[in-house]
């Protein structure tokens, strides 16, 4: 299983880094959600700086959109898809595969982003531990519930609409617990973070467990 | 020895419709089989299910031993498919492909190199990437995977399909060698000259079961009706 989740993360990558998607889409959208947001509240910097959290986390479950559906459409392609299931992969091994690939973009964006609400929100980042640790595991649980959106919604037409409608009700515990530790950490508090960190740990491994039994059935549907 | 391919009233549904309703099929490790009918009449539907790609809902299918419906995973390992679609990924270069299917196939990679000399994709085109290939180079690099990847069941959907003269021998070329290397191959075309020059067996697809032809002329009457 690990070998195929290698195979199919390492493909995945290369696809990524050969076709410069996430560079060039990606990683610019998510900038322009935060700038959009900041042209929206810049009349009140102590708004803007409270809520630079909760921001940040919706630019990534945005992006996270993207990336997602980036993933799931290079599958769609001259029936790559079939290719996978005509392997013998693991369909465990491709759902780690493509939950790691997915997760390797988004802590590149979230870096990136991390950076975008210093220098447009003036926010001090404090509670390194913290701020970390969400990211990991949120982004883990961001991927895995991705992933899952992305192939029940694959087979079907209406998948670009699809997605969203999927992922963010998932989503939005995550973006709570992560948006909560996130406060937590920035207020010097990072002690009340850890809770939220718990439960964004529980939420990533329910859904890396669920993933690797059901993407298998999820994938023969497609 | 198991037989390659033996289904028992097999029903294959697209959609609500029987696209196999209730065919019978025994192919028999090593033979070579040509497929012919008319446009829809569920040659590469038939394919499919013999890969596993399509449920067999009803009756028997098994392919080199395996059972479809209840082991579809343990066919897949030994089954190459060339269908209309080639597998690749437009991002990745002629040579990444091929690596990536022969790796995922848990296949060895020694046979890439000859591989691709043979179907004509050395030297600058290997590292080009598949999005820019013509239709034919794709269907090259599609049958390279299978040269290097030498599976014991090949299906063939319209081999020679886009594929200029010299990749037409080739292809049967392939055939030969990898009937005579012991593998079962399995041809679904038009090409009823070709076809006949690499198989006497010849079966045809029409209104959901397989049967023998009965002559060349009958394939030919067959083809010309779904023309």
């Amino acid at each position: 299983m690990l070998r195929d989740a290698l195979l199919v993360g390492a493909k995945d990558l290369r696809v990524e880094v050969r076709s410069r998607v996430a560079l060039n889409q990606v990683a610019p959208f998510a900038v322009l959600v935060l700038v959009l947001f900041a042209f929206a509240l810049d009349p009140d910097r102590g708004l803007l700086a409270s809520a630079a959290p909760g921001l940040y986390w919706i630019a990534v479950t945005f992006s996270a959109l993207l990336a997602i559906q980036r993933s799931f459409a290079v599958e769609a392609a001259d029936g790559a898809r079939d290719g996978l299931r005509l392997s013998g992969l693991d369909p465990a091994g491709i759902f780690l595969g493509k939950a790691a690939a997915i997760a390797g973009q988004l802590l590149v964006l979230e870096v990136l982003l991390g950076v975008g609400v210093v220098v447009l929100y003036g926010t001090e980042l404090r509670g390194g531990t913290v701020l970390a640790l969400t990211c990991l595991a949120a982004t883990a649980g961001l991927a895995a519930a991705g992933t899952l959106a992305g192939v029940l919604a694959a087979g079907l037409r209406v998948r670009e609409t699809l997605l969203p409608l999927l992922l963010v009700p998932v989503a939005a515990p995550v973006v709570l617990a992560a948006t909560k530790a996130w406060e937590a950490a920035l207020d010097g508090q990072s002690d009340q973070g850890w809770p939220w960190l718990r439960l964004l740990g529980a939420f990533a491994a329910v859904y890396v467990a669920f993933g690797v039994v059901a993407f298998g059935p999820l994938l023969e549907e497609a | 020895m198991a037989p390659a391919i033996r289904m028992h009233r097999a029903v294959v549904l697209l959609g609500r419709f029987p696209a196999l309703a209730g065919a019978d099929l025994l192919v028999e490790a090593g033979e070579v089989v040509h497929l012919s009918g008319p446009n829809g009449a569920g040659k590469s539907t038939l394919l499919r299910a013999c890969a596993g790609l399509v449920p067999v809902v009803e009756g028997e299918a098994e392919i080199l031993g395996h059972d479809l419906r209840r082991h579809p995973r343990a066919a897949r390992r030994r089954v190459g498919l060339l269908g209309h679609a080639t597998f690749l990924y437009d991002d990745l270069t002629v040579e990444d492909n091929v690596l990536f299917a022969l790796r995922a196939a848990g296949a060895g990679t020694a046979a890439v190199e000859a591989a691709l000399v043979r179907l004509g994709l050395s030297g600058r085109l290997r590292g080009v990437a598949a999005g820019r290939l013509s239709a034919g180079q794709r269907r090259r690099v599609a049958l390279a995977v299978l040269e290097a990847r030498r599976p014991e069941l090949w299906l063939l959907d319209e081999p020679h399909a886009g594929i200029d003269a010299a990749g037409r021998d080739l292809v049967d070329e392939l055939v030969l060698e990898a009937a005579a290397a012991g593998a079962t191959v399995v041809i679904a075309s038009h090409e009823l000259e070709r076809a006949a020059a690499l198989t006497p067996r010849m079966l045809v697809v029409s209104g959901g079961s397989v049967t023998p032809a009965a002559s060349p002329g009958t394939l030919a009457n067959t083809a010309a009706a779904g023309a």
